[in-house]
């Protein structure tokens, strides 16, 4: 098998990836698909050290991570729809009603 | 030596199609790259024989939560948006993010080295068939030491289940 | 370079028999879904006395061999606003999600292709929902409007049904109590009864949710001819929309074959495990006859229509038929009798008996839900999308969940007072009945506190 430096660099990669994408796009929806990026990061290393030590914990915290991906995207994709529908935009630099 | 082979091709799928998922200009490809990716990662996650996971997240991430995306990216119909600048001028920011991610991971691994006894473990190459049954393991993981955050994941399920519906109604 | 070679023979070497089955099956199944739409054809005429095709072939045999050579050698049209690469991936994916969820199925105790997968069923129900992109992908690359209100109608239909699906086959897994396929049928042989008695409420709405899962009548809303041309596979043409086709005909067999093994016993006969009618020194009883009795009875009322047909030809292909059942009969019956003359053979012939008299029940079980589904899309007009979504948010998930509850407290009951096998029933069909009314009883308050929408109040066509 691999040593675990391999799963971790992937996570990184994934995770900057991600973190990149988060902070230079402008549509709101691929942001939220970049977040998506980076908690995926996160359980390649859960699984990686579950296996690495035997025990199933990590992926069980991988699966409350998927639950919570979940109820993000459900979240965040209702306040883009509402959000569309007040403004016709889903760019975040024109959401900037509280900006003073 | 298959399993390095399984690791390094899901992986170069993993980070290509991550690459392609922030870079496209059209959210649909975006959505179909970032769909590719999380297959690629469920492909990991059976590489490191958690089948349970992988399962999950084929059902939950790539059935579950794109379908969501790519209803959402249909719904608003960004012929427009396009068309616009797709980029926010932090480019800078993002360097210096991913600088210090990478400088952090780097130190990790090198301290690692120089640790007494081992530096960087290696998974160890048990056969599948030697594993306890994985979905099994989980189960009863998840509902004898984690049962309480079980319940709150799911309390949380409802509330932005009902978050959701309530933004995305239309106000009559 | 040389590690990959060398872990491609590794791989070669480990999973041959399964590659092997996998290119035979993707090679056979076209065929087999040609033959699926034929019979559809000639039953479909048979339920609206006519004759159906009958022009290629004995009556129309030949018919699938022609239209699939018609397919194949139409124009390729793409539109010129098609978003070319995804048009081009999203029948590839679809077809590929239903071809991959093959893998997981079982046939028999020995015939499966991915074999022994700790998690079974949910591979087959999770790989077989990515099919949705195909459809919902397919139809936003197409750049037309009917095209994309399929897409989305069928996507939204996909998901809200998929839930009450789910939920009906976690009734069915509560009494399996593991998710791998081969031990859900051995569940069901130790109990001696199908799952699909011991919950008839779940397997009611498996039923209805994989008939809305599959776009079929009555619920096809995303194709329907009427009010979308033919929905997300509007711009499709030629090969392409036959992928579709064959993705729509190959996710049939794919939840016809889920129902089968969790609700319907798999490849076990029915009564799986009768004594009071078994030949002690052999194992065999009665329902070990009745496929070979089945075939022989189909022969000989082939024989007995042949002098009535009215041309030579079709007179020797009745003979040619019954000649098929006899021997189908044959093959049915060798395993069954050879214990009988010698003994001494009967632990040599038992697995060919499993793979055999397995096959033969897999089969029929599969055949009688895909005819089912006919059936019905001949029987029942389509539903409008807002009753669509209505009968599945307010009726099919309530009454799942409530089902699934009941039925884990009728199991801790039975556990309680030692019930197994056909007892266990004592406590699970009351509980399904009471399902059944509480989810009853939540529809009607649903509807009395909601007014009525006015006649001509436009439904929503998205929601």
């Amino acid at each position: 098998m691999l040593p675990i430096g391999h799963y971790l660099f992937l996570g990184l990669a994934l995770f900057i990836i991600g973190a990149i994408g988060v902070v230079t796009r402008r549509n709101v929806i691929v942001i939220l698909m970049s977040i998506e990026l980076i908690l995926n990061a996160v359980n390649i290393n859960l699984v990686a050290f579950s296996r690495l030590y035997g025990d199933v914990a990590g992926q069980v915290f991988a699966l409350f991570i998927i639950a919570d991906a979940a109820a993000e995207a459900a979240v965040g994709l209702g306040i883009i729809i509402a959000f569309f529908r007040n403004r016709e935009t889903v760019l975040e630099d024109e959401m900037d009603l509280l900006k003073w | 030596m298959l399993d390095q082979v399984i690791f390094y091709f899901f992986a170069a799928i993993a980070v290509v199609s991550a690459v392609l998922t922030v870079t496209r200009r059209n959210a649909v490809h975006s959505a179909i790259f970032l769909i590719t990716a999380l297959l690629a990662t469920a492909g990991i996650f059976l590489q490191l024989r958690a089948e349970f996971l992988f399962i999950v997240q084929i059902i939950l991430y790539v059935g579950g939560i794109m379908v969501l995306f790519v209803f959402v990216i249909m719904l608003v119909n960004l012929d427009v948006a396009v068309r616009q600048m797709q980029f926010a001028r932090q480019k800078w920011v993002a360097l210096l993010i991913s600088l210090a991610l990478a400088a952090q991971v780097g130190l990790m691994l090198w301290s690692s080295r120089n640790m007494p006894g081992q530096g960087v473990p290696v998974l160890s190459a048990v056969p599948a068939d030697k594993l306890p049954p994985n979905s099994e393991e989980v189960a009863k993981s998840l509902f004898s030491s984690y049962l309480l955050p079980f319940e709150i994941a799911s309390v949380l399920l409802l509330v932005a289940m009902i978050g959701a519906v309530v933004m995305a109604k239309k106000r009559t | 370079m040389q590690a990959v070679t060398q872990a491609t023979m590794e791989f070669m070497k480990e999973y041959r028999t399964p590659l092997i089955c996998g290119f035979v099956i993707v090679a056979v199944l076209p065929l087999i879904v040609g033959y699926v739409v034929l019979v559809e054809r000639k039953i479909m005429a048979d339920m609206q006395a006519r004759l159906g095709p009958m022009r290629v072939g004995p009556h129309g045999l030949l018919q699938p061999i022609a239209d699939a050579v018609k397919l194949l050698i139409k124009e390729d049209i793409i539109p010129d606003d098609a978003d070319k690469l995804v048009f081009w991936l999203a029948p590839v994916l679809s077809v590929g999600a239903a071809l991959l969820a093959i893998a997981g199925l079982a046939i028999g105790p020995a015939f499966q292709i991915a074999q022994g997968i700790n998690i079974g069923i949910l591979f087959v129900v999770g790989v077989s929902a990515m099919g949705i992109f195909g459809i919902v992908l397919g139809g936003w690359a197409s750049n037309s409007h009917y095209s994309l209100i399929g897409a989305l109608r069928s996507s939204a239909q996909l998901v809200s049904y998929e839930t009450a699906a789910g939920m009906a086959l976690v009734c069915g897994l509560l009494f399996a109590g593991t998710l791998n396929i081969t031990s859900i049928v051995q569940a069901q042989y130790d109990q001696g009864i199908w799952f699909g008695l011991l919950a008839p409420v779940a397997f009611f709405v498996y039923l209805v949710a994989s008939i809305a899962e599959t776009n079929r009548a009555p619920f096809d809303l995303p194709e329907a001819e009427s009010e979308l041309v033919a929905g997300y596979m509007t711009e499709f043409s030629g090969f392409r929309w036959s992928l579709y086709f064959l993705a729509e005909y190959t996710n049939m067999i794919v939840v016809a074959s889920v129902a089968t093994t969790l609700f319907l016993g798999g490849w076990l006969r029915p009564f799986p495990r009768t004594h009071w009618l078994t030949w002690k020194s052999t194992g065999m009883d009665f329902f070990d006859f009745l496929p070979a009795l089945l075939m022989v009875v189909v022969g000989a009322y082939c024989l007995a229509r042949t002098p009535k047909q009215p041309v030579r030809v079709q007179q020797l292909f009745m003979l040619a038929v019954a000649g098929m059942c006899f021997a189908a009969a044959a093959v049915l019956a060798a395993p069954v009798i050879v214990p009988f003359v010698k003994p001494s053979l009967a632990a040599a012939v038992k697995p060919l008996y499993e793979g055999i008299h397995g096959g033969f029940w897999f089969i029929c079980k599969v055949g009688l839900y895909i005819y089912f589904f006919m059936w019905v899309r001949f029987t029942l007009p389509r539903y409008r999308f807002d009753q669509l979504m209505r009968l599945g948010w307010h009726f099919l998930i309530p009454l799942s969940i409530i089902n699934v509850l009941l039925i884990g407290i009728a199991m801790i009951i039975g556990s309680y007072y030692h019930l197994n096998g056909w007892w266990l029933l004592l406590a699970t069909i009351p509980a399904s009945i009471i399902a059944l009314i509480i989810a009853l009883f939540i529809l009607a308050l649903e509807q009395k506190g909601q007014p009525q929408k006015a006649a001509g109040a436009a439904p929503d066509s998205y929601a």
